[in-house]
């Protein structure tokens, strides 16, 4: 009897009831992402052991932690390419990730820069950003797409802002590797995401080209939230932002670099016992 | 206009189809000549013509799937056999008492199974609007169910690769069952006329042909329309990239489907040309090595660029006829060989030599 009444629950809406993307976000509480309580385990290894994360909009986050201390599975999960066994990850307080596929989380707001650059390789930076631009993208509409001039001028605005005006007609692949990891946060910009998950932008850069990049970050939050996965620690300092610290799945620490740097069980993750 | 629009930029793809309208009108006049004439062109060659425009259409085809999109199928031949059966079956029926056993709606081999009516499946292939619909239909609605299976569960590279090969294979040894009621191993063949018209006779070759080669034109112009469009450069970054393609939000599997769809009813129109030119289908046609002779085809002439595919299929399919009447014994050798040799000299094909000189000279 008692499960029967389960079902009756007024309080209660059935499941297949709640639609499962509710057009437009509600940020009305200030949080663009939720993740609560969530655990995935391959084989056996806890890569996410009980994360609780939760990002506000328009912040510039950065996330560290050693290696395998599941920073990555955490993108794979938020953007759907993994499924955790446990918990709940939400996009603003209506859209449940868990429940999207990876276009869908897309299109809904949410851009995602791997941690190897990847472009298209035999497309023109042009054309690159071209395919990333936010708007419909069924099979047919694609089919017959034609760009419009409001789109062109953006396109333009956006290559202007990762410095490569003057490479629109080259191909991607031509490019060098921090001009790569540019093009690709171009990419992401032109999706017009409301959540930026951005995978070690720094790799692989100049020290020149590494200030452009804290520039361009730090230039996106507030419109954006960003958060930015990263090894390097004069890259996050320079970021100047709030940092969580993530340790074998789990938040170990969070707050500035410095109430970080200067926490003891960081400091024993870091330099060992 | 439209089709100036499309070649924009084609260079190979304007020469391609000069020299293709220019042949559709040589050929007839070259028939029509009397036949002591140096350039004489007999009718037998100009059917053998028409069957190499069919094969460069079936290239072609497998180059959007292959060269643009990254699919590699080995399984394309089973789809231009589908078409020709399609064909086969209109022939079929119009072959009406004039078959050996005088039977006005059974074909032959039904008779000789002693079968008393038409299977459901053959109705309507009297008409020759419905055969020519299930050109399109069958080999698509195949492709559909087969691509929806396959790219949800994401299947991809060399095992799409293999699943394709066993789908033709599967085919095959379905079509050699008499039961099939499709004629068996012997398959469908003794045709007398298309469309009133009688296949024997010269004016209904000249037809044919100019229609294999109309075809391939009017192919090879969807399929460079398809690539130019923003569609085809999403292809082309699925190719690429297929995971980054995903986050950016494009559903790569609906794409996937409707190239791969699109693919298989231009096979099937180069197939249901082809069996009135040659006269016969049979389950050989499904034989896996046809497919990856296609491909072979293909990567020869270029992948990825339209205009190699049909290049290659008509170059390496010149050179067949060429070998098997002179040295018969020698050909797969041949082939063989010069797969390797343009495998490790020419990776982008014979239109690879064009397009290197094309960009040192820009």
């Amino acid at each position: 009897m008692s499960a029967v009444q389960e079902f009756f629950r007024r309080d209660r809406v059935f499941d297949f009831m709640v639609p499962k993307v509710v057009d437009g976000l509600d940020l009305s509480h200030g949080t663009v992402l939720y993740m609560e309580d969530v655990s995935v385990a391959f084989d056996g290894f806890k890569a996410i052991n009980n994360l609780n994360f939760y990002v506000n909009a328009g912040e510039l986050r950065c996330l560290i932690g050693p290696n395998g201390a599941g920073k990555t599975t955490m993108m794979d999960i938020i953007t759907g390419k993994t499924r955790p066994d446990v918990g709940t990850c939400w996009f603003g307080s209506r859209m449940n990730l868990l429940q999207m596929s990876e276009p869908e989380i897309a299109q809904a707001g949410i851009g995602r820069k791997f941690q190897k650059p990847t472009v298209f390789e035999y497309h023109t930076v042009f054309e690159n950003l071209e395919l990333s631009m936010a708007g419909p993208k069924g099979v047919w509409r694609t089919l017959r797409a034609r760009l419009s001039t409001a789109e062109h001028e953006r396109i333009d605005e956006v290559l202007t802002l990762i410095g490569l005006g003057d490479e629109a007609k080259r191909i991607a692949g031509a490019l060098s590797h921090g001009q790569k990891q540019w093009l690709e946060i171009g990419m992401l910009l032109m999706q017009n995401p409301l959540l930026l998950l951005v995978d070690e932008p720094a790799a692989g850069m100049t020290h020149q080209e590494m200030d452009r990049t804290v520039e361009l970050l730090t230039s996106l939050a507030g419109e954006h939230s960003v958060v930015v996965v990263e090894h390097d620690m004069d890259f996050v300092r320079a970021l100047n932002s709030r940092v969580t610290v993530l340790h074998q799945g789990t938040v170990l620490a969070e707050g500035s670099m410095d109430q970080v740097q200067n926490d003891p069980k960081v400091v024993e993750v870091y330099l060992g016992e | 206009m439209f089709v100036f629009k499309i070649l924009k930029g084609d260079r190979g793809g304007q020469l391609f189809l000069l020299v293709l309208l220019a042949v559709m009108v040589a050929v007839p006049v070259m028939n029509s000549l009397p036949a002591d004439n140096p350039l004489y062109l007999s009718t037998y060659t100009v059917t053998l013509l028409g069957k190499y425009l069919t094969y460069a259409l079936l290239a072609v085809a497998v180059d959007l799937v292959w060269g643009y999109l990254g699919i590699l199928s080995l399984g394309h031949a089973a789809f231009f056999a589908l078409g020709g059966y399609a064909m086969g079956m209109y022939l079929m029926r119009q072959i009406g008492e004039r078959g050996v056993y005088g039977n006005p709606v059974l074909p032959d081999f039904m008779v000789f199974l002693n079968w008393q009516e038409l299977p459901w499946f053959w109705l309507g292939f009297d008409q020759f609007w419905f055969a020519a619909l299930m050109v399109f239909v069958v080999p698509g609605v195949l492709a559909f169910v087969f691509g929806w299976l396959a790219f949800r569960s994401r299947v991809t590279g060399v095992y799409l690769s293999i699943i394709t090969q066993a789908l033709t294979y599967a085919l095959m040894l379905a079509f050699f069952r008499n039961e099939m009621g499709f004629g068996g191993n012997n398959g469908l063949t003794d045709f007398k006329d298309i469309l009133g018209y009688s296949l024997q006779a010269d004016s209904t070759r000249i037809a044919l042909f100019l229609a294999s080669a109309a075809a391939l034109g009017l192919g090879y112009l969807a399929c460079r329309g398809l690539v130019k469009s923003r569609l085809g450069r999403v292809a082309v970054a699925i190719r690429d990239t297929e995971d980054r393609t995903r986050f950016i939000g494009y559903k790569v599997e609906h794409v996937k489907l409707a190239i791969f769809t699109f693919s298989a009813m231009l096979a099937g129109v180069a197939g249901a040309l082809y069996v009135p030119q040659v006269g016969i289908i049979n389950p050989g046609e499904f034989a896996p090595l046809n497919s990856i002779e296609v491909v072979i085809w293909v990567a020869m002439g270029g992948r990825a660029t339209l205009y190699g595919a049909v290049l290659g299929a008509i170059g390496v399919n010149y050179a067949k006829t060429w070998f098997t009447a002179a040295f018969p014994e020698v050909w797969l050798f041949a082939l063989g060989g010069l797969f390797v040799l343009v495998t490790l000299l020419l990776p982008r094909g014979i239109a690879g030599l064009w397009r290197r000189k094309e960009e040192s000279a820009s």
